[in-house]
């Protein structure tokens, strides 16, 4: 019962922060219907800023305090990321208005190609740390439910803790705020949204804001765990079947997808991985997908893809 | 003023349905033809057809696949560099374990190994479309990787996948020099071009652009979904396939997985973006595109004298990519196909547009 207690909580943890990539995607898609492939370029790009910030701070303000560098470096992060999401509306999207959605989603391809590149060229290409000072021991839990209990790392219980305030959070914007109200009327229809008044392109600047936000809680929460390198930005590659697993215009979608592909990741490449010599959690996710998609092609909770002539 | 028509009168269907109807389109592409099957190996350096003209024609004819399927059928695929790998792995098969297998055989059984591939990921396409089926892709580029690296099997018990040929020969001649690898490839690539040029403007084609321009409308007047998308899959994947055993075979010499890993899907995807969806032609320009690129990004440094380390430098070309393909995107959204077909537009009317 230990292990496989362990292996389901490290499957949901790993699942979490492919969730938190996830929903970056589905923001943008809904508000605007562009496939964001740069999301996992964002998360590298946030991560990268953040750390760089981090490490430079203190020799810029002759400040030692931790906490406040980590807050400061954020913030810069925050704003750079903000900024990008200017830049990409003004010179990108804004000049894409009305093509079709394989020339959007290529276009954010070569948004993915710069930002790795600008991300390394910045900031360098070494393996980076992040230390926002999350408690860092493992613990036991269930230790009197049954023998031996199951070890835990604090530090995913914190992360764990971060992503679920960062999604109240984002449902609160969305719910209780003129913003969000405005921001659920364009993922709804544009034309409608953009008659009533709603200027689409400050909305398409707001979505990729938070999606660049979302961004870097990921990245920090992803590169505090692993280190901040080059390959955050291929694991993010994995965020694309768990938003197909979700439906690509749902946001507990995304959340649940997320969970659902870490936690059976992790089970196959324990039960199912020997017989095939280990490895496959490299194509799991994606099978599991197209597995599901072939039952329900809308995914989990995506609305209902219906064709008229 | 020399590239006018007038004149030239199809008195006939098989005149009305040539493939070049322009007197001037047939004389150039004979004498691109004479340049390139003559003129090219017997003065071009070794270098230029090594790292330029022997890619060039390889991912020219996979991109020619990948553009029947995403141009053509509108079924996008990030799984292209699968394809490759099964046509390589299973050409190598055949070449390994059976004695005395020809080449050329070899090559063409490892396309049809890729058709088979193919075509079981291609059967969620009745299903699913657009980015889902994109997404759904990626597990065939994922699944295939795996299965190369891990599955001793399939690579003849090498570890780690990596296999190599060598002593390569056609009907006794050998295919060791840059010239005689050129030719080898430029064969295979006129064959295909012809067929391909041939397969879409004939009644499958039509139905595959039926398809790719709305599948439910196509299905109510008459063209079978299953058929029309499986055909597109297996074509594609055929021709896809043979580019990657010509890729490992005649190319690499000596390959592993990572030479067929997604960012070779993702370059070939941008070959057929940026050289136009939907056409023969732009498959040639986005391969040539692609492949010149890079060379020139690296060069152009040290051509200014710019002292530059090398991780800068790829990190450059990496922006540099991905501003071009936003740039061309912003600019001809339709690729350079398009641009060439405007610029003949004009050269029609020139010197007196009305």
């Amino acid at each position: 019962m230990g292990p496989f207690l362990e292996t389901l909580f490290g499957g949901l943890m790993v699942g979490m922060l492919y969730s938190l990539v996830a929903l970056g995607l589905v923001l943008i898609f809904k508000a605007s219907g562009v496939f964001n492939f740069a999301q996992g370029a964002m998360v590298l790009f946030a991560a990268l800023t953040m750390a760089r910030f981090a490490e430079w701070l203190p020799h810029l303000t002759g400040l030692n305090n931790k906490f406040v560098d980590n807050v400061l470096a954020f913030a810069g992060a925050a704003l750079v990321m903000v900024a990008m999401a200017w830049t990409v509306q003004k010179l990108v999207l804004g000049k894409l208005v009305n093509q079709e959605g394989i020339t959007l989603l290529m276009a954010t391809l070569g948004i993915n190609y710069f930002l790795e590149g600008a991300g390394q060229a910045l900031f360098g290409n070494d393996i980076y740390k992040i230390d926002v000072g999350l408690p860092k021991d493992p613990i036991f839990l269930f230790e009197k439910t049954f023998q031996g209990g199951i070890l835990v790392n604090q530090e995913d219980l914190a992360a764990a803790v971060i992503a679920a305030v960062l999604v109240a959070a984002l449902a609160l914007f969305f719910q209780k705020t003129a913003t969000g109200r405005a921001l659920r009327a364009v993922a709804d229809d544009h034309q409608a949204a953009q008659s009533i008044g709603i200027p689409l392109d400050r909305i398409w600047v707001i979505v990729w804001a938070v999606a660049g936000l979302v961004a870097l809680v990921a990245g920090v929460i992803w590169g505090s765990k692993l280190g901040v390198q080059f390959s955050l930005s291929l694991v993010a590659l994995k965020a694309l079947p768990v938003v197909i697993l979700g439906g690509l215009t749902s946001i507990p979608g995304a959340i649940i997808g997320g969970l659902i592909i870490g936690v059976g990741e992790k089970l196959s490449e324990i039960y199912i991985g020997p017989m095939f010599g280990g490895g496959v959690e490299i194509w799991f996710a994606y099978v599991l997908a197209l597995a599901f998609l072939l039952v329900r092609p809308q995914g989990l909770f995506g609305e209902k893809i219906i064709d008229r002539v | 003023m020399l590239y006018r028509e007038n004149g030239q009168f199809k008195t006939s269907y098989r005149a009305d349905q040539q493939v070049f109807p322009i007197l001037q389109d047939r004389i150039a592409i004979i004498v691109l033809l004479g340049l390139a099957v003559v003129a090219v190996p017997l003065l071009a350096s070794e270098y230029l057809m090594r790292a330029v003209l022997i890619p060039f024609l390889i991912l020219s004819l996979a991109a020619l696949g990948l553009n029947i399927l995403v141009g053509y059928c509108g079924q996008i695929s990030l799984g292209t560099g699968a394809f490759m790998a099964v046509g390589a792995y299973a050409a190598y098969n055949f070449q390994v374990r059976i004695e005395g297998m020809p080449v050329i055989a070899s090559l063409l059984l490892g396309g049809v190994f890729a058709t088979i591939v193919g075509v079981i990921f291609g059967i969620p396409s009745l299903r699913i479309k657009g980015l889902y089926l994109a997404v759904a892709t990626l597990a065939a580029q994922f699944f295939v990787d795996w299965a190369f690296l891990r599955i001793r099997w399939f690579t003849h018990d090498t570890p780690s996948g990596s296999v190599s040929v060598a002593g390569l020969s056609v009907f006794g001649y050998p295919i060791e020099s840059p010239a005689q690898k050129y030719v080898f490839c430029l064969a295979f690539l006129l064959v295909f071009g012809v067929l391909a040029k041939n397969l879409v403007r004939g009644a499958i084609g039509r139905e595959w652009m039926a398809i790719r321009d709305m599948d439910v409308a196509a299905e109510v007047i008459g063209i079978r979904p299953v058929y029309s998308k499986l055909t597109a899959f297996a074509v594609s994947s055929f021709i896809v396939g043979v580019a990657g055993g010509l890729w490992a075979f005649v190319y690499l010499g000596s390959w592993e997985p990572a030479a067929f890993s997604i960012d070779r899907s993702f370059q070939l995807l941008f070959m057929i973006i940026i050289g136009g969806l939907g056409s023969i032609m732009g498959s040639f320009f986005g391969a040539a595109f692609i492949v010149v690129l890079p060379i020139v990004l690296d060069n152009l440094p040290q051509l200014f004298g710019i002292p530059i380390d090398t991780a800068m430098a790829s990190h450059l070309t990496f922006m540099i990519f991905g501003s071009l393909i936003v740039f061309f995107l912003i600019v001809e959204p339709h690729g350079l196909a398009r641009l060439w077909s405007t610029a003949k537009e004009k050269l029609r009317l020139w010197p007196f547009p009305h």
